[in-house]
């Protein structure tokens, strides 16, 4: 069984008269471990897939599962502990707490799975040393570098140990350089087993991923995965196809 | 979260925007402080009044000539005139009704004082030796009016602070001869000052045998009877007592008998009511604070949209995301509340140092239901707020910045 199964997914938004068909009868399957870039255009449905996939929007039909559990039908506190717990969010302009520091920023998700402050002391500071973060541990957002801030924000979305990294343009506001540095560390969290899926416009960021989904119109375009995959390509089993819409 | 997780959450929430904070804490101290001074204003009305009529001694009763009231009690009793004299022979008859400790005949009139080429006009009042301990006045000098018989017109005085100041200056004044309208009186003391009384400043009197004064004003009538009961129990059985005296004496009764209860009632309920007044205007503010409240905590989280929007993707619930907003709104408005006590008392200390004789203190249940009040506006107005927080659409929230 698939760590996500999605089957016959559908989401229509209606803006004033017109409806939108963001995706149409998306079908996936995605295995636990695996490394999964999704493409495309702009308007293209990529990010309305993320977000459903992280639980933060729900499909007009088709059905979730997510490690076996239709997770379409629970309400919206079962759905908040879901992700909590097995979700793991990245976006683009990071999304950290202006008025907290790094520390407390990495702290926010066992602040609100109310995590004793004795093990939340130390979990943080364990993962804020994972990230070459220590030194920065009581700065401010505004005084962290970009290439700091996502790995702030990184830290957070994993902290919890989510079974699914969920990406929304993790570089799209950084340099080169930068962007390399954090595309090696999702990588480093994809080959320690996590699953991770990066929605990008990036073809280079794209292309290192070893399975690969490019859609259009709301609908898979192609689904292919091997070649120029990431870097432990043995690791991620290939299982699955999306069925074209 | 756990409750101590969401209260600093919402104080680092608070604490975060110092601005938005200061201007709202701000607003609701001014409502709290409005409520605690404008009710120290009013009790402080209230309590110098009782205490003006506290000062004649609780178990007191005053008799007065006229029947004006037949229950109750109005301020027209306590100045009305004279249908029928009441008399020297009255007050000492009504000395021998059971429970009664002490009597006191009031005789006064307006006349002049003169001493070594010093003079001035000032209240004579006549009465007995009974009065001192009756009113609980204190001597300064000497000693107050002898115990002797109440038609005795013995040539002596007893001067109030003010006069003693004002007619001997630094001299001493004990043993001296003053001139009192067309009489020589030896001054025997001279009072404590006390300031207080009933429409009249003992400081500002001169006090002589209650036979002495009537024979100055070339009268035989009493301006006022005080009788005091053996205790407070014991009041209303004296007062029975001494109109059945008065009614056997006078074929009727035409006097009016006023407990001091009666009196205190009777202001007691006028100025609480106009405090309750007060403070219900400024209960007004409070409420427009609380709407403050509501439009700040809704600014708050249009402002932090994408906060709440990061904080549902990373598992909150809509529940303690309410709960952080709801007390953040009552977090400032107990900030707000605290801040409005010290500037409230700060007024009402200000209040005191301007007039001194005004008691204002702010009463109790006032500071309670001003903090009562700013706390619970604080968190209705932030229901809303707090709910629109918690139903913010994630992916909207998160698109924002």
């Amino acid at each position: 069984m698939a760590q996500i199964e999605l089957e016959g997914i559908e989401r229509i938004f209606r803006l004033g008269d017109s409806e939108v068909h963001a995706l149409r009868n998306v079908t996936l399957s995605i295995d636990a471990g695996e490394y999964m870039s999704v493409m495309g255009p702009s308007g293209s449905g990529k990010s309305t897939l993320l977000n459903l996939l992280g639980l933060l929007d729900r499909p007009n039909s088709g059905r979730y599962r997510l490690e076996g559990r239709d997770v379409t039908s629970l309400d919206a506190d079962e759905q908040a502990e879901v992700r909590r717990n097995r979700i793991g969010f990245i976006f683009q302009s990071f999304h950290l707490v202006p008025r907290l520091t790094a520390a407390e920023n990495i702290a926010l998700p066992l602040m609100l799975a109310g995590t004793p402050v004795a093990e939340r002391n130390e979990r943080v500071g364990r993962t804020l040393a994972d990230f070459g973060l220590a030194a920065r541990a009581h700065h401010r957002p505004d005084e962290l570098s970009g290439g700091q801030r996502q790995r702030v924000a990184i830290a957070r979305a994993t902290i919890l140990r989510p079974a699914v990294l969920l990406a929304d343009e993790p570089t799209g506001n950084l340099d080169r350089t930068t962007g390399q540095e954090v595309t090696g560390l999702l990588e480093d969290l994809n080959a320690k087993g996590m699953t991770l899926i990066v929605v990008t416009h990036d073809p280079v960021m794209g292309e290192r991923a070893r399975r690969r989904v490019l859609m259009e119109d709301g609908a898979i375009a192609s689904d292919t995965t091997g070649a120029h995959a990431g870097r432990n390509p043995e690791n991620v089993p290939v299982s699955g196809t999306g069925a074209d819409g | 979260m756990t409750p101590t997780d969401t209260l600093r959450f919402a104080t680092r929430a608070a604490t975060g925007y110092p601005l938005r904070t200061a201007l709202m804490i701000l607003a609701m101290s001014i409502g709290v402080a409005a409520v605690v001074v404008l009710t120290a204003l009013g009790d402080g009305a209230r309590r110098y009044v009782i205490d003006e009529f506290a000062a004649l001694g609780s178990n007191l009763v005053i008799v007065l000539p006229g029947r004006t009231e037949t229950g109750g009690v109005g301020l027209t009793s306590l100045i009305s005139t004279t249908p029928r004299d009441l008399t020297v022979q009255d007050a000492e008859a009504l000395r021998r009704a059971p429970f009664v400790r002490r009597v006191a005949p009031l005789s006064v009139g307006n006349s002049e004082i003169a001493f070594g080429g010093r003079l001035r006009d000032v209240m004579v009042l006549g009465t007995n030796a009974d009065f001192r301990e009756l009113r609980q006045f204190g001597m300064a000098q000497g000693r107050f009016l002898p115990a002797e018989d109440a038609t005795r017109a013995s040539a002596v005085a007893v001067l109030g602070a003010t006069i003693r100041a004002e007619m001997f200056g630094n001299e001493p004044a004990v043993g001296r001869m003053i001139r009192v309208g067309d009489r020589r009186l030896r001054v025997i003391g001279v009072m404590e000052q006390s300031g207080r009384g009933l429409g009249m400043n003992t400081d500002e009197l001169v006090i002589v045998p209650v036979a002495t004064a009537q024979a100055m004003f070339d009268t035989n009538t009493l301006f006022r009877i005080l009788v005091e009961a053996r205790s407070r129990d014991a009041l209303a059985p004296t007062v029975q007592h001494l109109e059945n005296i008065l009614l056997a004496r006078r074929g009727e009764l035409d006097v009016t008998l006023i407990t001091q209860d009666a009196v205190l009632g009777t202001f007691d309920r006028i100025l609480g009511t106009l405090t309750l007044g007060v403070a219900g205007i400024a209960a007004i503010s409070l409420a427009v604070a609380g709407v403050l409240v509501m439009n700040v905590m809704l600014v708050a989280v249009t402002q932090r949209t994408s906060e709440i929007g990061l904080l549902k993707a990373l598992g909150a619930t809509g529940g303690s995301i309410r709960l952080a907003f709801l007390t953040e709104a009552g977090l400032l408005s107990l900030a707000g509340a605290l801040a409005g006590l010290g500037l409230g008392h700060a007024g009402a200390w200000g209040l005191r140092l301007a007039f001194p004789d005004l008691p204002a203190w702010p009463p109790d249940w006032a500071v309670l239901a001003g903090i009562g009040t700013a706390l619970v506006t604080g968190i209705l107005f932030g229901v809303i707020p707090a709910r629109r927080a918690a139903r913010l659409d994630p992916i909207q929230a998160l698109a924002r910045h």
